[in-house]
């Protein structure tokens, strides 16, 4: 599960003041607010790649608020995916296993497995540079996900995509959802997304969190 | 471009073009000039000493630029700290320095007593060989530091960011991920150090003196041969400098980094 509690992160004149929210484990938690209103620091700050004033986060049932981002057992996907130019589709998905001890044939199958999954076979011996958006998102997934993280945080991952990659992208993230029982906090600001995805709708507004059930959320968002 | 908008391109390029033709004549200049007199004296031992001694030194330089560019560019473009911003202006003095005021500096500095002490006790270094290098290294590596932080400021810190999610250290986010992504800015920064080095005069003469077949590199042996009157060598000399000077510029065309390049004359 993923369980924040008392977050506080001020910078310069911005601040989340005392954001509390839980993501029950296996759940898929949408965080929704405005350009600026602090998702990615939210983000950012479950990742452990920004410092906390005060406050708490629980991951696995773990405190990890003190521990580096590599020791909190999750997979991050930014916005801009971030995809490794230097390495191949294929050394971008094995590059979190070969880095926690994984074997070469213990790679090669997560790879392999990972590939089918995201529908990126064809894709494994290509450098990032030439993949289209939707395939980048594929390949960024697959990293996020290849040393079977307990937990996966996507930030806004289908903005930037047409319409037709954006539905397939959906039935993805639900078949991964399936697939690999992660708990999943996803940030988005299009409403669309948390009614076919979330369980637990976050609403991040004036530095603070509301919870929504999805079906409320053409009300709550008004 | 439409009809109406080339009396303005053709302004343009006069105005800029006659910098280009200036460029071309100075180059032309010297292969007119050039003779089999001043061929000939290009082949004696002291000139390929020069030559050899300015490829080693240059390269030795840029190497040691290129080692301190990477970590203080990164470190300049990517953290906060009190004093940044004086580091910064500290970092553009020998870019702003006359070089032979770098010369002097570097003259006195060894003349200091812990200069003298580590003269000798560690290693002589004024008028020796190893001067050269330093002289090259003080003005160059300014150049090279230039080069890297505009090249990491240029880069995302999502891709470190993810590398540290997926279980990096920091330092091995560095080596494994920034390092490989900034390997075009390294290049560049070892090259414009390189090609700095390469035609360093000023501090070179004052720091190092211009012994021939000691510390002659060939920036000093156009002045030697000028000043004992042979022009004709001096021309060769500079002519095989604008080679080497070129054969730098088209390497980096073709390996791509000269968007760096380019911002480092931009504020």
């Amino acid at each position: 599960m993923i369980s924040l509690e008392w977050l506080t992160v001020r910078s310069g004149p911005f601040e989340l003041k005392q954001v509390s929210f839980d993501i029950p484990e296996g759940g898929y938690g949408v965080l929704m607010g405005k350009t600026g209103s602090g998702k990615t620091t939210i983000l950012e700050a479950i990742a452990g790649l920004r410092d906390l004033d005060e406050g708490t986060i629980r991951l696995a049932g773990q405190d990890v608020t003190r521990r580096a981002p590599g020791e909190r057992g999750l997979g991050y996907v930014p916005q801009d995916r971030a995809l490794f130019q230097t390495m191949t589709v294929r050394e971008n998905l094995a590059f979190a296993p070969s880095l926690r001890g994984w074997t070469r044939d213990e790679t090669d199958a997560r790879v392999a497995e990972l590939s089918v999954l995201l529908g990126i076979q064809s894709l494994l011996d290509r450098m990032p540079a030439g993949l289209s958006g939707g395939e980048a998102q594929r390949v960024a997934l697959g990293r996020a996900l290849a040393a079977r993280p307990k937990i996966l945080l996507l930030d806004e991952p289908l903005s930037a995509l047409d319409d037709e990659t954006w539905e397939g992208m959906i039935d993805l993230l639900g078949e991964v959802r399936r697939a690999t029982r992660v708990t999943t906090l996803h940030v988005t600001h299009r409403r669309e997304e948390a009614r076919k995805l979330a369980d637990r709708v976050l609403i991040l507004a004036d530095g603070a969190v509301r919870a929504a059930a999805p079906e409320d959320l053409r009300e709550q968002t008004k | 471009m439409t009809r109406e908008d080339r009396p303005f391109y053709w302004a343009l390029g006069i105005l800029g073009g006659g910098y280009v033709v200036l460029i071309l004549l100075l180059v032309l200049a010297n292969v007119f000039k050039l003779n089999l007199s001043g061929i000939r004296g290009f082949n004696s031992p002291e000139i390929w000493y020069a030559v050899w001694f300015s490829l080693v030194t240059s390269t030795l330089s840029a190497m040691l630029a290129t080692m301190v560019a990477v970590p203080l560019g990164y470190v300049m473009a990517r953290t906060s700290f009190p004093g940044k911003r004086l580091i910064d202006a500290v970092l553009d003095i020998p870019i702003v320095l006359p070089p032979l005021v770098i010369g002097l500096s570097l003259l006195i500095l060894f003349q200091t007593w812990p200069g003298r002490l580590f003269q000798r006790h560690v290693l002589d270094v004024t008028y020796q060989p190893i001067s050269v290098v330093i002289a090259q290294f003080a003005v160059a590596a300014a150049f090279a530091v230039r080069a890297m932080k505009i090249t990491f400021d240029q880069m995302t810190p999502r891709s470190e960011q993810v590398a540290l999610t997926l279980g990096c250290t920091r330092a091995q986010a560095f080596l494994r991920v920034v390092l490989p992504e900034a390997r075009r800015g390294v290049l560049a920064a070892f090259a414009i150090a390189w090609a700095r080095s390469f035609g360093e005069f000023g501090p070179v003469l004052v720091f190092s003196g211009s012994t021939r077949l000691k510390t002659e590199v060939l920036s000093t042996t156009v002045f030697l041969e000028l000043s004992i009157g042979r022009l004709d060598a001096a021309v060769a000399v500079s002519l095989f400098m604008v080679l080497i000077a070129l054969a730098v510029l088209l390497v980096l065309r073709f390996l791509g980094p000269a968007d760096v390049m380019g911002k480092m004359v931009r504020p």
